[in-house]
């Protein structure tokens, strides 16, 4: 049975200690691995065959996942014409991710929605990919699905008598995704994010199925995504530019949360309803939030005990 | 002395100002505005300038000193809709009638512009409380890190402060909108 | 080695050669092999777009298919029972061509699994060693295996049977007969690793509820032997395979059974969404009367309802049960039911509304018609390519010739 390494291997010189070696993987991989060798790697990177008999992400090498980076950041900045950074920046010792959202102040701009795109490189039309949905309820009648409306037109928002709660990947730490992917495509990682390697996914949707948010997308064509608005800063979890017939979903932002930086939905909320920060941090502002204020759980009685919390302030 | 600190206080907020012509708008920006490299000390907050019009600050440019203390409707700032408890207060229960460039507390301190989430907070406790941990209102920036509050007054404006309703981005397609 | 070219050869031999119904149902297949090729390719590099499934329903049709022809594959085993735990003869002599259709139907399987996923090219990360499969957590995993070893298991057996049949020797028992006898849970595995598949899913609360692992075995016994019913009248016919009338009716009368618990399981299942009546309700509410104005379900529920009572009524009834007609028409009738009831009746209401309670109603595009067409071919050609080989070798006129003047061998023992 296959035992991945739970997180990354450090790669562009960040030092970090040396991650232990797969168990097993060497000997098991071995015959695979001299058989292709580096030169004949290179030779072959130009028709993908090379990719077809790549070991999943989390079986590389330090210097494998080196390579591949460079690889890809090469092959993107030649399709996009600008200069594509690819980080594989691993967990952040000591980090659990958390995310507020305030419902007393969500007011259905969609703001986050497209900050999202913009930020994540997601294919804009056919299909037309958003990491976020933001239903719009009635309070008369609360949380109630059935009745909830994504596909609201509006001259202004929010409007009377309506309330709005965006969805996104929670997150889960029992995540049903993770449980159902046949080929351990996905996984949960230290730091709470639930990320996707988009070359080991085999587009079966099995996770899509599994998934009490429908938090996650599906390419189900060649991305649609103009070279001008690719945003060249990306992470090989994260906001890479997706191949055809993989799922994809929020991963908080791994490109910048890693590097420190709020999430782009969080920076760009013109009404102050999204939180973030570290649960490990009493001082942080997710963890203010869950002391002082009412916090809530989707879907709770399906015990996928999300990272992400809903909250009222008011 | 004191007008040589008008001064130099006067030159650094139009500095300020023109640096961050692009955050006067109500709405915030995308995180584009890099904080003050000014070092966080207790009590005093990285924050966004406040979003003044155009021209109108210093107000010491025109009120060179103490003013008519009446209750009134004003002639010049008609523009200005008083819509903040205004049964019961007016411009001078904020605004300092001795030095128009900052506000005063209700014991009569001073405030500059700059902090005037202490004002806020005597009235809004709970709020402030809540702003000062980043619960409440808006902080972009790092995350275990430099951060920039975004001050009251950047989106709740003081005179009229109920949120404006906005107009939301398009909505996503429907399924049956993708077609290949 | 010799030995196993003529046998191939002479099966070679045997697939070519028909009368004329023959080569025009080979062309059909032939017609429709092709039809889904082209769209497949269109398929392959379009992407699923041109399918009508999207986020909101991301399985549908391929998988309905699949979950139909698992259904189909363990039929087998209601033959098996029969023929080796009781020990009737007049079932024995049949059994191998139920196994012939298990192959035909895992067959599909595999290939509507394949045209379903996002990336066939990367199918190799399944396997283990080369891959990382996800087990034991992961029930497609699970699937994978099960469904490719009950492929394995039947190819073996029938391979044996066929080929020592051909050789005019009687298929060895201690061999077989174990292996058949695991056939027996190697079937019930399969569909009930199908069934698990859906119900692990909590999200889906149409699915998520324990009936489905006995409503998949049920309606998988009333589906697969409806061709096997129609088969062997054709068979009889067409070729000197001997089938006894009795072994028919009593496959149809097991099938009765195994409809009337797959109405009851229906029964409990409905009773439960609409006495308790909590927001789960809706799905069972979308299949049989709508939402709104979203009703696109609903006539093919009650079509189907109708198809499995009728056809359970024309089983049980002995009268009607032992007149061919009615027989036959029950056969019709009860593959259609099973077939709307796994795919539109099954995939689709666990979908609608969805997780976020938005309701998209699917239909298929040309382009799924014509891949499901071209599947269908591939498992019919495969069907009648096998049953082609093996009736020939049940009745002895496909053996092996040591010398030419021997006489001819007895016809070989079937099992």
């Amino acid at each position: 049975m296959t035992a991945p390494r739970k997180s990354l291997p450090v790669v562009q010189g960040e030092a970090q200690g040396e991650p232990e070696p797969a168990p097993g993987g060497v000997t098991r991989r071995g015959f695979m691995r001299t058989a292709a060798a580096g030169a004949a790697m290179a030779a072959l990177s130009a028709c993908g065959i090379e990719d077809f008999f790549r070991k999943s992400f989390r079986e590389l090498s330090k210097e494998d996942v080196k390579a591949l980076l460079a690889r890809l950041e090469k092959k993107h900045s030649a399709k996009y014409g600008k200069a594509v950074t690819m980080a594989g920046t691993p967990v952040l010792p000591g980090v659990e991710f958390g995310y507020g959202l305030d419902l007393s102040r969500c007011v259905g701009c969609r703001r986050c929605v497209y900050a999202c795109v913009k930020e994540n490189n997601q294919s804009r039309s056919n299909p037309q990919i958003h990491w976020i949905r933001v239903l719009e309820m009635e309070k008369a009648h609360g949380v109630d699905l059935a009745h909830s409306e994504i596909y609201y037109e509006a001259a202004e928002v929010p409007r009377p008598g309506h309330f709005y709660m965006p969805v996104q990947c929670q997150q889960c730490r029992n995540p049903p995704c993770v449980k159902v992917c046949p080929v351990q495509a996905t996984w949960k990682e230290p730091d709470g994010i639930v990320a996707i390697d988009y070359d080991w996914c085999i587009g079966c949707r099995c996770c899509m199925s599994a998934c009490p948010y429908g938090a996650r997308q599906f390419n189900w064509a060649e991305p649609a995504l103009p070279k001008e608005e690719m945003n060249p800063v990306t992470h090989y979890l994260g906001n890479r530019p997706r191949p055809k017939g993989v799922v994809e979903k929020c991963t908080f932002c791994v490109q910048r949360t890693r590097a420190g930086r709020y999430p782009a939905c969080v920076e760009v909320c013109p009404v102050g309803a999204r939180k973030f920060g570290n649960l490990l941090d009493p001082q942080s502002e997710i963890r203010r939030v869950m002391d002082t204020k009412r916090v809530f759980v989707f879907k709770e009685e399906l015990a996928t005990q999300p990272h992400f919390y809903y909250f009222y302030a008011t | 002395m004191r007008s040589l600190l008008v001064l130099a206080r006067r030159a650094t907020l139009l500095a300020a100002l023109v640096a961050w012509a692009p955050a006067l708008a109500n709405e915030a920006p995308a995180g584009e505005a890099k904080p003050p490299p000014v070092p966080e000390k207790p009590g005093h907050f990285e924050a966004q300038p406040p979003p003044f019009s155009p021209g109108i600050f210093p107000c010491t440019g025109c009120h060179t000193g103490p003013g008519d203390k009446t209750r009134r409707e004003l002639a010049f700032h008609d523009d200005v809709k008083f819509e903040h408890d205004a049964e019961h207060r007016w411009c001078l229960d904020c605004h300092s009638n001795e030095n128009r460039d900052v506000l005063h507390l209700s014991n009569g301190d001073p405030v500059p512009f700059t902090e005037s989430y202490r004002l806020c907070g005597q009235c809004h406790g709970d709020k402030y409380r809540d702003w000062r941990v980043g619960v409440h209102g808006k902080r972009v920036g790092m995350w275990d890190g430099q951060k920039t509050y975004f001050l009251c007054v950047n989106c709740h404006n003081p005179h009229s402060p109920r949120f404006k309703p906005l107009t939301p981005e398009p909505r996503p397609r429907r399924p049956e909108e993708m077609r290949r | 080695m010799s030995g196993i070219l003529d046998f191939l050869g002479g099966c070679a031999r045997l697939v070519a050669r028909g009368n004329r119904a023959y080569y025009a149902w080979l062309a059909a297949l032939a017609v429709a092999i092709l039809v889904g090729a082209v769209a497949y390719a269109h398929q392959f590099s379009t992407g699923l777009i041109a399918t009508n499934m999207r986020d909101q329903v991301s399985w549908a049709f391929y998988v309905g298919n699949f979950t139909f022809l698992v259904g189909v594959a363990a039929a087998a085993v209601l033959l098996v029972i029969p023929a080796y735990v009781y020990n009737w003869g007049p079932i024995k002599e049949v059994v191998i061509l139920g196994e012939l259709l298990a192959i035909s139907a895992i067959t599909m399987c595999l290939l509507f699994v394949l045209v379903d996923m996002g990336r066939p090219d990367r199918f190799l990360h399944i396997l283990p060693l080369l891959g990382s499969p996800n087990w034991p957590r992961s029930m497609l995993a699970w699937d994978a295996l099960v469904l490719n070893g009950y492929l394995a298991l039947n190819l073996t057996v029938v391979v044996h049977i066929l080929y020592t049949g051909y050789r005019g020797h009687h298929y060895d028992r201690s061999f077989v007969i174990p292996l058949v006898l695991f056939s027996i849970p190697a079937a019930v595995s399969i569909h009930t690793v199908t069934a698990f598949l859906y119900n692990g899913m909590a999200a889906r609360p149409f699915w998520n509820a324990s009936i489905l692992a006995p409503r998949f075995i049920a309606s998988a016994f009333c589906s697969g032997p409806a061709v096997m019913i129609i088969l062997f009248q054709v068979l009889r016919k067409t070729t000197a395979v001997q089938v006894k009338d009795e072994a028919i009716f009593k496959i149809a009368e097991l099938m009765a059974y195994a409809m009337f618990v797959n109405l009851f399981l229906l029964g409990a299942e409905v009773f439960k969404e609409y006495y308790s009546a909590t927001e789960h309700l809706l799905y069972t509410q979308y299949l049989w009367s709508g939402i709104g104005e979203h009703r696109a379900l609903v006539p093919f529920a009650w079509l189907a309802l109708f198809c499995n009572v009728t056809s359970f009524l024309l089983f049980l009834i002995p009268r009607t049960r032992k007149s061919f007609i009615t027989l036959n028409l029950g056969s019709l009738l009860i593959w259609a039911g099973c077939y709307i009831e796994k795919g539109m009746g099954l995939v689709i209401p666990g979908m609608t509304p969805d997780t976020l309670g938005e309701i998209y109603e699917y239909r298929p595009t040309a382009t799924e018609w014509s891949i499901a067409a071209g599947v269908f071919g591939v498992g019919f050609l495969v069907f009648t390519i096998l049953v082609k080989i093996a009736v020939p070798i049940m009745t002895g006129t496909f053996q092996k010739r040591e010398r030419a003047g021997e006489p001819e061998p007895a016809p070989a023992a079937v099992p």
